[in-house]
């Protein structure tokens, strides 16, 4: 386990790439949330091919969670600190054997 | 309704718990070590491990219960849907990594990893038992009443199986069985559910007019006629008078062709005139073996009834009868377009003798159905009443908070070899997890035009959607809804062995024992929390499923959540605000659940109306409270640590 209290440049840059992301989606959550709290009706609106509001916009939080996840998988660095604690483990481990 | 058990549906269905057990026997050889029982090595491919995550995380919450519920009510069971998956956001951008680089076969030791304290390891282990014992509950009452219409035994010989299954899915080989049995079920899951979904749109929509019948429409003057239509009506007696203040609500009948009970009809307006109009009910009275169907008793020979399948549209746009095959959208603005029936209900009280619980059709336009606020838990958001709205909200954040930490999802960040890995593998989660979640519109809402389902048990309405596709499919369906139970058990149950063996006994007692050691009072542990879970299964037999998993939800996110989060983000955190957080998050959560309205209810049979708790979803009180506790204690005791170091130092 490494606990050091310098995390790598990597690391801290995929923290906050992290963070961003999820501010983007908790925002786009809490809008849906607070629309069906506080004004369900607007729900019914008619918006893209005959479907409704909350149909294109359920589907649409579902779909763009993908995305997101995507963007973050493809744009996470990797850390160096954990490709040598993995090497490490996995070296001990063949030691073992 | 009466089930008839198919011999090819034992046959497949026995075919997947020996095919499950058998393979679990084969990777649990090679299982003796801790780092095998309780993280696989931490040697599982990602790609695995994330359809794992599905297997994990698709309980019978998500494939029965909510099915069931956007069958019985629309578009509402789709919140569900929206907010598990949206708290997976919360576990791939904030957890996942870190909870990889601290930890090592448990929850606790991610909590545990800066501060080696007995008090975190012990408030960890109990918020993680706690935690999958209500999450246990709904999977195994969801596994009795799957085996009730597949091999027609009683509800409790399920709830047993799945145990005995599962205990020994566990024993035997502990996280690389798990694992790979996960991975069978989340694909099969998947695969099958699209195929049921194919199939469903290529069948289209049709309208059915026969299953039930209508009479009128009638002025006022001939509803109070002895008989009406040439049918001889019985005279209302005691709660069939009135109910609750209301007018007359339903007209019996003697049958017509001299069979047993009687023939009741729900009392329609007319929109637009003062005439009624008669729409066929169907009513049960009693319950267990002395039960009775529309007054006559449960069965199939002469002077017994059974109760109908339900679930059709009464009109489709246009006047027509049957739509052919239609797209994936084309399927909801047809059904926009439609006129559904739902059911509803009513309970009638007489003086002498057993209630009666009267089911009526409600027709409903299909634009209704696809907008959230028809379910009577959800109707809040379209009333006058800010409670109800806050009940709302609260359970939304319940779910987004809740995922991340769930300890049975947890666990399987120690199943991968690094954070890269943790994070593709949550990817492919999010990838199976969504998918499936968009399936389970239409599932439920072709359940629901169906005409196929139970109007007693709404957890079988994707089973039976499937029966009403293809006989074979429903063999199938239930078969992988029932490894479905059986996956998400052991992983729970591989959770709570780990709690009680790490982190409790080894931690918080201090016994010192051997790799295999651990392993094997973790299995112990597995079997006596199964044990545990069977015979709150069969107690808790009558609770819907999607209900204990909400509050394992609310319990997950209060207790967990708060300490896991300012953990990493919050350097000032001291090991007693962890261990106060947990614990007032735990009990805070716990005690509102206990003391709302829905438990007063469902659990206790008492008055809604004298439950404490003001709105019955604890999250968004609960959680904030776990942080500010969180806060103040890591202040507190931060403070009188700097003063007494500084004192020292002096």
């Amino acid at each position: 386990m490494n606990t050091s209290d310098s995390p790598s440049p990597q690391r801290r840059f995929n923290t906050r790439l992290g963070l961003f992301l999820f501010l983007v989606y908790l925002t786009l959550y809490t809008g849906f949330v607070l629309i069906n709290a506080f004004a369900a009706d607007k729900m019914e609106t008619i918006v893209l091919a005959g479907l409704n509001l909350a149909i294109v916009y359920g589907f649409g939080l579902i779909v763009f969670a993908l995305v997101l996840a995507l963007i973050y998988g493809l744009m996470c660095r990797r850390d160096p600190a954990e490709d040598v604690a993995t090497e490490e483990a996995a070296s001990a481990q063949g030691d073992s054997k | 309704m009466i089930y008839d058990p198919a011999p090819l549906a034992i046959f497949i269905f026995l075919g997947f718990v020996f095919g499950t057990v058998g393979l679990s026997f084969y990777l649990g050889r090679k299982a003796k070590s801790s780092e095998g029982y309780f993280a696989a090595h931490g040697q599982i491919p990602w790609a695995v491990n994330g359809v794992a995550f599905a297997g994990d995380y698709l309980s019978a919450a998500s494939f029965l219960g909510i099915c069931g519920m956007i069958a019985a009510y629309g578009y509402d069971g789709f919140l569900y849907s929206i907010g598990f998956l949206a708290g997976w956001i919360v576990a791939l951008f904030v957890i996942a990594e870190p909870m990889k680089r601290l930890g090592k076969f448990t929850f606790a030791d991610a909590l545990d990893a800066k501060f080696n304290s007995r008090g975190i390891k012990g408030a960890a282990g109990i918020s993680t038992l706690v935690v999958s014992i209500f999450y246990l509950i709904p999977q195994m009452v969801g596994a009795g009443s799957l085996i009730q219409p597949l091999l027609g035994l009683p509800h409790w010989v399920g709830v047993v199986m799945v145990g005995v299954v599962v205990i020994m899915i566990v024993v035997t080989a502990g996280m690389v069985s798990t694992t790979w049995v996960q991975f069978l079920k989340g694909s099969l899951l998947v695969i099958f559910s699209t195929v049921l979904v194919v199939m469903l749109l290529q069948k289209g929509l049709t309208t059915d007019t026969s299953s039930f019948e209508t009479i009128g429409p009638l002025s006022e003057q001939e509803l109070k006629q002895k008989t009406i239509e040439g049918r001889e009506v019985i005279p209302p007696t005691g709660g069939w008078l009135s109910t609750a203040g209301k007018e007359q609500e339903f007209i019996r009948f003697v049958p017509k062709d001299g069979r047993a009970g009687y023939d009741i009809f729900h009392i329609d307006d007319v929109p637009g005139s003062d005439e009624k109009l008669l729409r066929q009910a169907q009513s049960v009275t009693g319950s267990g073996a002395s039960k009775l169907i529309d007054g006559a008793p449960n069965g199939r020979e002469s002077g017994e009834r059974e109760l109908q399948p339900i679930g059709h549209l009464s009109k489709l746009p246009g006047g027509e009868t049957s739509t052919g095959p239609l797209g994936p959208i084309s399927f909801f603005t047809t059904i926009g377009d439609s006129e559904v029936i739902l059911w509803g209900n009513t309970t009638i009280t007489n003086p002498e003798g057993p209630k009666t619980t009267v089911y009526y059709q409600k027709p409903t336009a299909g634009k209704r159905v696809l907008r959230p606020g028809e379910h009577p838990k959800f109707a809040g958001i379209r009333g006058e009443s800010f409670g109800d709205r806050l009940n709302f909200l609260s359970l939304m954040l319940a779910l987004f908070c809740g995922t991340a930490s769930l300890p049975h999802i947890l666990i399987r960040y120690y199943t991968v070899k690094d954070g890269a890995a943790a994070r593709k593998s949550t990817i492919v989660g999010i990838a199976t997890i969504g998918f499936f979640y968009v399936l389970t519109l239409y599932l439920g809402l072709g359940a629901m035009t169906s005409g196929a389902l139970d109007l007693t048990d709404t957890n079988m309405s994707a089973p039976l959607l499937a029966n009403s596709i293809r006989p074979w499919l429903f063999a199938v369906i239930s078969a992988i809804a029932f490894t479905t139970v059986l996956g998400t058990v052991s992983g729970l149950i591989l959770a709570s062995s780990g709690a009680v063996a790490h982190d409790l006994l080894i931690g918080v007692l201090g016994i010192k024992l051997s790799g295999e050691a651990q392993v094997k009072v973790a299995k112990l542990a597995a079997v006596v929390v199964g044990g545990i879970a069977i015979i709150l299964g069969v107690l808790f037999k009558e609770l819907n499923v999607g209900y204990l998993v909400g509050w394992a939800f609310s319990v997950a996110a209060s207790a967990n959540l708060p300490a896991l989060v300012m953990l990493l983000f919050w350097k000032k955190t001291t090991k007693e605000g962890i261990i106060a957080s947990v614990l007032v998050g735990m009990v805070s959560s716990l005690g509102w659940i206990l003391l709302s309205a829905d438990t007063y209810k469902s659990v206790y049979g008492l008055d809604p109306n004298d439950a404490i708790a003001p709105f019955s979803q604890p999250g968004i009180i609960t959680i904030p409270l776990a942080f500010i506790t969180l806060i103040v204690f890591s202040l507190y005791y931060g403070n009188k640590r700097d003063e007494s170091a500084s004192e020292a130092s002096a």
